[in-house]
C-alpha cells in the first residue's frame, strides 16, 4: 500500500493551558488534532497521578497533530509560545500517513 | 478551654474526620485505595449543588437585607487583604522568594469550599446554623485573593514571572465551574425557596453526609499522596506557616463577622473562609498567571498542612471562639 510521509508532534501539557494550545494551533492553520487525556506520571516535580483529583491544576493532557512535514517549523512555533513557560514536553517524531491529502 | 476541647475530641470521632483519617493514611501507606477522577468530580459537583441550593432556600426564607450586602463587601475585601497578610508572614517566616511567597498568598485569600462544607456539618452537630447567605459569601471570596496575588507580583517581583491578566484569565477566574455551579445553585435555591427544596431534599439533605465521608476519604487520598511525594519542599518555617496563617485569617473572619453582626454560626462559618485555603480554584489559576511559582509548595501546604489542621482542630477551635464571643 501507497504511504506519505509525516510528522507527528506529540505535545504533553498541563490541562490549563488546553484551550490556549488549541487556539495557537488554530491560528497556525493546524486544525487537526486530537487530544488525550494522561491518568499520571513522573518529572522533575516527581510523580503525580489523577486518580481522586478535582482541580485541573495538577493535570495534564497530550495533543498530538500529525502534519507534513514542510508545515513542521509553523507548529512548533505556535504550540512553544504556549508551552514554553509551562510543565510540559514536545516531541517529534516521524511517521506514515495513508491519505496524505488529510493532512 | 474546655469547650474547645471538648468540641475537638466530638469533632475528630465524626464520621467525616475518621474518613479523611483513612484515607490519609491509606495513602501514606501506600495502599492501592483510589477515588476515580470522575468519581471525584461528581462529589464535588453534588456537594457544590446541594449546598449553594440550602444556602439559596435559607435566603429565600429569611429575606435579603443590608447583613448580606455587608457580608458580601466584607468578604471579598478580605480576600483581597488576607493575601497580603499571608505574603508578609511568608517572607518572614519561611524566605520564599516573591514569586513563590505570592502564589501560595493567594491560596490563603480564597477560600476551600470543603472547609466550608465540612465547618456547616460541625455547626449542624453543635445545634447552631450560620447565615444562609455565608455561601454566597464562600463565591465572593473565591477569586479576589488572584488578583491580589498578581498585585503582589506587579508590586514585589519580576513581571516576567506572570502572565499578563488578560480576558481570557479573566473570565477563567471568574467563571470558575465552581463558582458558576455554587452560586447557579444558591440563585435557584433563592428563587424557588423551601417549595423547591422539599421537591429535592430526598437528594440533597439526608445524603449529603454519606458523600461527604466519601469526599473527604478521597480527600484524605490526595492529601496522603500529595504530602508523602512533596514532604521535601516543606521547610520547618513553611509547615509552621500552614498553621499559623489559618489561626491569623480567623481572627479577620472574627472581627468582620463581629462587626457586621452575625450570629455566633455565622461568625464561625466567616473565620472557617478566612481561615481555609483554596486548592481547587487557585491552582489552576496560579498555573495560567505564575506558572514559575513551584505547585509542588502551593498545592501541598494547602492541602496537606492548613486542610487537615482546619478540618481537625481549627473549626472546633473557630467556633468555640465564636461561641464565647457572641455569647451564642
Amino acid at each position: 500500500m501507497q504511504t506519505h510521509k509525516a510528522k507527528r508532534v506529540e505535545i504533553i501539557i498541563e490541562s490549563m493551558m488546553e484551550r490556549r494550545l488549541t487556539e495557537a494551533l488554530r491560528k497556525a492553520d493546524v486544525t487537526g488534532y486530537t487530544i488525550l487525556p494522561v491518568k499520571g506520571g513522573s518529572g522533575r516535580s516527581g510523580e503525580w497521578s489523577r486518580a481522586g483529583q478535582v482541580s485541573r491544576a495538577g493535570g495534564m493532557l497530550a495533543v498530538v497533530c500529525i502534519i507534513k512535514p514542510d508545515r513542521l517549523d509553523a507548529l512548533l512555533d505556535a504550540a512553544f509560545a504556549v508551552v514554553e513557560r509551562h510543565i510540559g514536553v514536545v516531541s517529534v517524531t516521524d511517521c506514515e500517513v495513508l491519505r496524505a491529502e488529510r493532512f | 478551654m474546655d469547650q474547645i476541647l471538648s468540641l475537638a475530641a466530638e469533632n475528630l470521632l465524626s464520621p467525616i474526620i475518621l474518613f479523611f483519617v483513612l484515607g490519609f493514611a491509606a495513602a501514606y501507606a501506600k495502599s492501592d485505595l483510589t477515588v476515580p477522577e470522575a468519581v471525584a468530580k461528581a462529589m464535588s459537583l453534588y456537594l457544590l449543588f446541594a449546598i449553594g441550593f440550602k444556602g439559596g432556600a435559607s435566603v429565600a426564607s429569611h429575606g435579603v437585607d443590608t447583613t448580606l450586602i455587608l457580608s458580601l463587601v466584607a468578604g471579598v475585601a478580605l480576600s483581597f487583604v488576607l493575601p497580603l497578610v499571608a505574603f508578609a508572614l511568608l517572607r518572614v517566616m519561611s524566605g520564599l522568594d516573591v514569586t513563590n511567597a505570592a502564589a501560595v498568598a493567594a491560596h490563603y485569600g480564597s477560600i476551600s469550599i470543603v472547609t466550608f462544607v465540612a465547618g456547616t456539618s460541625v455547626l449542624d452537630s453543635a445545634g447552631l446554623a450560620g447565615e444562609g447567605f455565608m455561601v454566597a459569601v464562600a463565591a465572593a471570596m473565591e477569586a479576589p485573593a488572584i488578583l491580589a496575588a498578581l498585585w503582589l507580583i506587579a508590586r514585589y517581583g519580576d513581571k516576567s514571572n506572570s502572565e499578563e491578566m488578560d480576558g481570557e484569565l479573566l473570565r477563567e477566574i471568574l467563571l470558575n465551574g465552581s463558582i458558576v455551579l455554587l452560586i447557579g445553585s444558591f440563585l435557584i435555591g433563592a428563587i424557588t425557596g423551601a417549595d423547591g427544596l422539599a421537591r429535592i431534599e430526598s437528594f440533597i439533605v439526608a445524603p449529603f453526609q454519606g458523600v461527604l465521608c466519601l469526599f473527604l476519604l478521597d480527600m484524605g487520598l490526595v492529601a496522603g499522596r500529595g504530602l508523602r511525594s512533596a514532604a521535601g519542599v516543606l521547610r520547618p518555617g513553611l509547615l509552621a506557616f500552614g498553621i499559623v496563617m489559618p489561626l491569623v485569617g480567623s481572627l479577620f473572619g472574627l472581627a468582620a463577622g463581629m462587626l457586621i453582626g452575625l450570629s455566633a454560626g455565622g461568625v464561625a462559618l466567616f473565620m472557617v473562609l478566612s481561615a481555609s485555603a483554596s486548592y481547587i480554584a487557585v491552582p489552576a489559576a496560579m498555573r495560567v498567571a505564575l506558572p514559575e511559582a513551584n505547585p509542588s509548595i502551593y498545592l501541598t501546604l494547602s492541602l496537606g498542612v492548613t486542610f487537615p489542621f482546619n478540618l481537625t482542630l481549627g473549626i472546633p477551635i473557630y467556633l468555640a471562639i465564636a461561641r464565647t464571643v457572641t455569647g451564642g
